[in-house]
């Protein structure tokens, strides 16, 4: 017996008094909602995924989508969700696959805690007319300095630095691929972190040669498929990140479709076209610990100790002994990657029951490695679901030195969440490889609307250290007393070492 | 809003409490009456190599035969006895003020470079953290801090400051904003030959509690200020800062400063800034920190607390007003404002 | 009728200082004299009428907050915002004055012989026939003039060696004018303060000043005159605006 449809997820309707027929919207829907029959505009709303490409072109808002038309009965325990599930497992016998972060309705930790601000016993500090410096630098730095006076008095420095990478605001893009992601989308947020003095993230697709022109502000990616990795793209970049792991699907590897290993893919990835990428779920030179620092060692090697190495693991229950160990491997960051963390494709199962919250992992990271009496050995970059200046202020307040931003960036781009980027059509040009897709997203215009982004978000957190009293972020990073948790349970609050609201 | 002074006599002539007292008490408005203290170098010559504890206690039975027994574990005490003090109408007893003069025994710290420091520093960690009813306030050397809730008069009355001759005062008026005035909250803060006066608040205090505390320090005394001893003692002792390059990471230029200067000194003051940034103190706050060998005066980047200096003779003075300074020296050489972030600097002449 | 009385200040609180200032304009006496002041703040808080202080001695802060009229005339050195929110008369002050030096001060004038501390003029203002004019001897310290909206600031810089203000010369000034003696350079400038070289038609407007100045001081003023002035006022009347976007 036939299982039947599903109920439809969307509903599209479009006014027909508003409508002038202008096509727009079936020129633009890469999915086949629309066809213009006749006098009047057919819609096939099964296909509609709400990536929302159709209402933002029609000239007339004419279009509305509406989510869950017909609901199922409701009942506590078998959720929509669960039950077609179910449906599709049965009918397929496979694994469920889903995009962007996270989307159980878990409580956000970043929701409950609260920024303090000054009144009376010490003066907030207005950043538009005086001095606010949130530069960070990224990478180990000495746990103590080693100084001698010469002849004539003056303290000459005997330290050496590490090399850090210099950022003018604690906000970075992190890492998605060209084939993730389309080379417009790059080019766009490279120009954007280019002109805002910040990094990005190459991913593991390589780097295309058009994005040659911003590799000072690039960090190459070096993940267990190796693909793109040669000599060359390691001096390319102005740091190095061996991806163990990602918040979205710790545990596992990836999977880039042949279907979307075009010519350029392949030449940037170094594969053959139409071949699949896949990229092992651990790296299979390192089984342990000490492995990863062998890899460590041997790309400081390759590139003659100049760059600083990240490692980015996903946020797992031993997060913090783990980063530990990454920070005895002589890496200069950890980037930490929560449950949030937004991917192509994720196993539903992985996307939505692994890994920790962002939150928790910075306290209990940026705690381990200051008991152990080393935080200085590493710098902490959180990412995982960042959605705005509060939220990257907080995790500089928990203790991390700066974040990486993901689906944020994309949104600024233009990206609706609609979490279909695995079909490879993303209407707004962004995670497809489509030639009259990608058009779609000019890297002139959207790399102001990213740079944008990073201005306006640099301004709140000015604003808010400055309402704090603090004139340099090195006095918000891990400064947990200008946090509060409003309504979390006092264990949480423990992991946090936060006092709850009113204490 | 708290009031500071402080004067170090550089050919270390001592001079007795009477007239700093005056002086404190001049800046009364910027205080409440819940705390006042001083901290003078010198003052126990016949015990000068031996750390003077000095101890609040809630009463003299369960934490003194605590701090008895581990003080006896640790060392030697030469003597010990209730700190003399005068009742005072508007001054509530609430703590018996002790002193010890103590040796530790340094076989018990192997491996240490300055053993001596290392034993009393964990001793008053250990007593601070551990033993109910006992708060060590003071142990340096030679040094003693004298503290309480009250006016500054009536706490120098209670102690009989006028009675101890110093060569280095420092002094301070409180306005509590984080705790109530008790008694461990009153300034000076003290640990070894480090005293610390504090005038404003340290919106970074969370920051650099955290940082002190991955050193083995821990704070207790539920204030900002405390920290800054701790930080004197790891930036100075342990790491051997100088004075200046201390005050420099406590309070570095700006970016935008340091960019602007020569190839090394651009170097220096990055590494220092990388190095120490959790050290770096925001906030508005004007600090005088002393040691054996001198005083240094600072303030915030911004320069959001007063300071003063001026010079007379040998001597020179750090306060919150030259009002006050001049109430203990009224024909001064020099008076000037120091710059925000820079360090005045007095040293003994050795 | 010219009436002198003489108010030996030695030990004695702010309040009945004070009150015993007021009292006297209330019976007439045109001029004061405060000897040994030592610390006393709010000296003539408030005061209205037409009286001359003569103030001997180191005042505390806000010496002639909301003053209305007096004239004080400081023998020493001052502590912080001598003038604040000040509304008429004036100040001269002997000697240097601590930070926040005339803060907000709506009308009259502050002249101080020497240095003055950091944030000088912040937040002075002008409205109607109120126009606060701050003239400073000697130097000036960060933030000057910051976040000034109205009124004139001088700074004349007579020390031996020529020293700046620090940085933030008029950060956040979206009224007034700031007159350095000499040149300024670009990167002492604070946010939203644009600077150029003072016009005669400029300089016509502080010359008065400077006469009063080297007259009460005694300096000769030919060389004050003559100098070049760097003029520093608002690159816009409003300098958040570009700053914010609606929900």
């Amino acid at each position: 017996m036939s299982l039947g449809s599903v109920p439809m997820k969307f509903k599209v309707r479009i006014d027909t008094d508003e409508c002038m027929l202008c096509e727009r919207c079936i020129e633009n829907c890469p999915y086949g909602t629309y066809r213009l029959e006749g006098e009047k505009i057919h819609i096939d709303s099964r296909r509609c995924v709400a990536c929302h490409r159709c209402v933002a072109m029609c000239p007339r808002d004419a279009i509305t989508i509406e989510e869950k038309p017909i609901d199922y009965r409701s009942h506590p325990v078998w959720s929509r969700e669960a039950r077609e599930a179910i449906y599709n497992q049965a009918r397929t016998g496979k694994i469920v696959l889903a995009g962007m972060g996270n989307a159980q309705d878990l409580p956000s930790i970043f929701d409950r805690l609260l920024l303090d601000a000054c009144q009376v016993t010490n003066p907030s500090i207005d950043p538009l007319r005086e001095p606010m410096e949130l530069r960070t630098y990224l990478g180990k730095k000495p746990r103590k300095l080693d100084l001698h006076r010469n002849d004539k008095g003056d303290v000459l420095l005997k330290t050496t630095l590490a090399p850090n990478l210099r950022i003018n605001t604690p906000i970075m893009i992190g890492h998605m691929s060209y084939g993730a992601i389309s080379l417009n989308a790059q080019l766009s947020m490279a120009r954007a972190v280019a002109d805002q003095g910040t990094f990005m993230g190459t991913g593991e697709g390589g780097l295309h040669p058009s994005l040659r022109q911003y590799q000072d502000n690039m960090i190459v990616q070096v993940a267990s498929g190796r693909f793109g990795v040669d000599i060359d793209y390691l001096e390319r970049g102005a740091a190095i990140e061996i991806k163990i792991g990602q918040g979205a699907k710790p545990g596992i590897g990836g999977h880039l479709p042949g279907e979307k290993v075009g010519p350029d893919v392949s030449q940037t990835r170094m594969i053959p076209e139409r071949s699949d990428a896949i990229s092992p779920a651990p790296h299979h030179d390192i089984y342990s610990i000490e492995d990863l620092k062998q890899l460590v060692h041997s790309l400081k090697e390759a590139t003659e100790w100049k760059k600083p190495i990240f490692v980015k693991i996903a946020a797992v229950h031993n997060v913090a002994a783990i980063a530990s160990g990454i920070a005895r491997s002589s890496a200069d960051a950890v980037v930490i990657d929560g449950f949030r963390g937004g991917t192509g494709a994720a196993p539903r199962v992985f996307r939505d029951h692994v890994g920790i919250p962002i939150e928790a992992a910075i306290a209990a990271v940026d705690q381990k490695l200051r008991s152990q009496g080393i935080r200085n050995e590493i710098s902490i970059i959180a990412s995982g679901g960042i959605r705005d200046a509060a939220d990257v202020t907080k995790a500089i307040a928990l203790g991390a030195d700066a974040i990486y931003i993901g689906t944020a960036a994309l949104i600024a781009m233009g990206c609706r969440v609609c979490g279909t980027c695995y079909r490879g059509q993303c209407p707004w040009g962004i995670a497809t490889q489509i030639p009259g897709l990608t058009k779609r997203l000019n890297p002139d215009v959207e790399w102001q609307h990213v740079a944008n982004l990073f201005k306006g978000w640099t301004l709140e957190i000015s604003e808010l250290m400055g309402a704090a009293g603090i004139n340099s972020i090195e006095s918000l990073r891990g400064n947990r007393d200008r946090l509060r948790a409003y309504l979390l349970d006092e264990a949480m609050m423990n992991v946090l070492d936060v006092k709850p609201v009113g204490a | 809003m708290c009031g500071i002074i402080s004067v170090i006599d550089r050919s270390r002539s001592g001079m007795d409490g009477s007239s700093i007292k005056k002086a404190l008490s001049l800046m009364d408005e910027r205080g409440s009456g819940e705390g006042a203290g001083y901290a003078a170098y010198g003052v126990y010559p016949d015990y000068a190599e031996y750390y003077a504890l000095h101890i609040f206690y809630d009463n003299l039975v369960e934490p003194k035969v605590a701090v008895d027994e581990i003080l006896r574990k640790w060392g030697h005490i030469e003597d010990q006895e209730e700190i003399p003090t005068v009742e005072q109408p508007d001054l509530r007893r609430t703590h018996i003020p002790w002193r010890y003069f103590f040796k530790p025994d340094i076989s018990l710290m192997p491996g240490s470079r300055t053993p001596d420091e290392d034993i009393v520093m964990k001793l008053v960690m250990q007593i601070n953290t551990t033993i109910p009813g006992a708060i060590v306030f003071s142990s340096g050397k030679n040094i003693g801090v004298f503290k309480a809730s009250g006016w500054p008069e009536a706490v120098a009355d209670f102690y009989q400051i006028e009675k101890y001759e110093g060569y280095i005062w420092l002094a301070h008026n409180r306005y509590p904003t984080n705790t109530s005035g008790w008694w461990g909250g009153a300034h000076p803060f003290n640990l070894l030959d480090w005293s610390v006066v504090h005038n404003g608040e340290i919106t970074s205090y969370g920051t650099n509690r955290r940082y002190i505390e991955s050193y083995g320090y821990r704070c207790t005394m539920y204030t900002d200020t405390e920290v800054v001893a701790y930080l004197c003692d790891l930036l100075g002792r342990k790491h051997g800062l100088p004075e200046d390059l201390m005050v420099r990471a406590f309070a570095p230029p700006f970016w935008d400063e340091i960019d602007q200067m020569p190839d090394e000194q651009q170097r220096l003051n990055q590494a220092i800034r990388l190095t120490y940034g959790s050290a770096l103190m925001n906030g508005p706050f004007a600090i005088v920190v002393a040691t054996a060998e001198g005083i240094v005066g600072f303030t915030d980047r911004i320069k959001l607390r007063p300071l003063i200096a001026a010079e007379s003779g040998d001597r020179l003075y750090i306060s919150s007003e030259e009002a006050a300074i001049r109430r203990m020296e009224p024909a001064l050489d020099r008076v000037w404002m120091p710059k925000a972030g820079e360090p005045v600097i007095g040293r003994v002449r050795i | 009728m010219r009436k002198e009385i003489v108010i030996d200040a030695d030990g004695l609180h702010y309040t009945p200082l004070n009150k015993k200032i007021r009292s006297a304009v209330q019976d007439g006496v045109s001029q004061i004299r405060i000897d040994n002041v030592l610390g006393q703040r709010f000296i003539a808080d408030g005061l209205k009428g037409e009286v001359t202080i003569t103030v001997n001695g180191i005042p505390g802060g806000d010496l002639g907050m909301f003053m209305s009229g007096p004239t004080v005339e400081v023998f020493g050195n001052c502590d912080h915002a001598p003038g604040n929110t000040m509304d008429a008369g004036e100040i001269i002050i002997h000697g240097s004055s601590g930070d926040a030096t005339a803060h907000s001060m709506r009308g009259g004038m502050v002249m101080v012989r020497d240095d003055i501390g950091y944030r000088g003029g912040i937040h002075m203002k002008e409205y109607g026939e109120h126009r606060p004019v701050l003239v400073v001897g000697g130097n000036a310290r960060a933030f000057l003039g910051e976040y000034m909206a109205g009124g004139l600031v001088i700074i004349l810089g007579l020390q031996e060696k020529r020293v700046l203000p620090d940085r933030g010369i008029g950060s956040g000034i979206h009224g007034g004018e700031i007159f350095i003696r000499g040149d300024v350079p670009e990167r002492l400038l604070g946010v939203g303060a644009k600077k150029a070289e003072a016009t005669e038609e400029d300089k016509a407007r502080i010359i008065p000043f400077i006469r009063q100045y080297a007259e009460r001081f005694s300096v000769d003023p030919s060389r004050l005159i003559e100098d070049g002035y760097t003029r520093i006022t608002p690159a816009s009347g409003r300098p958040f605006a570009n700053k914010y976007t609606w929900e």
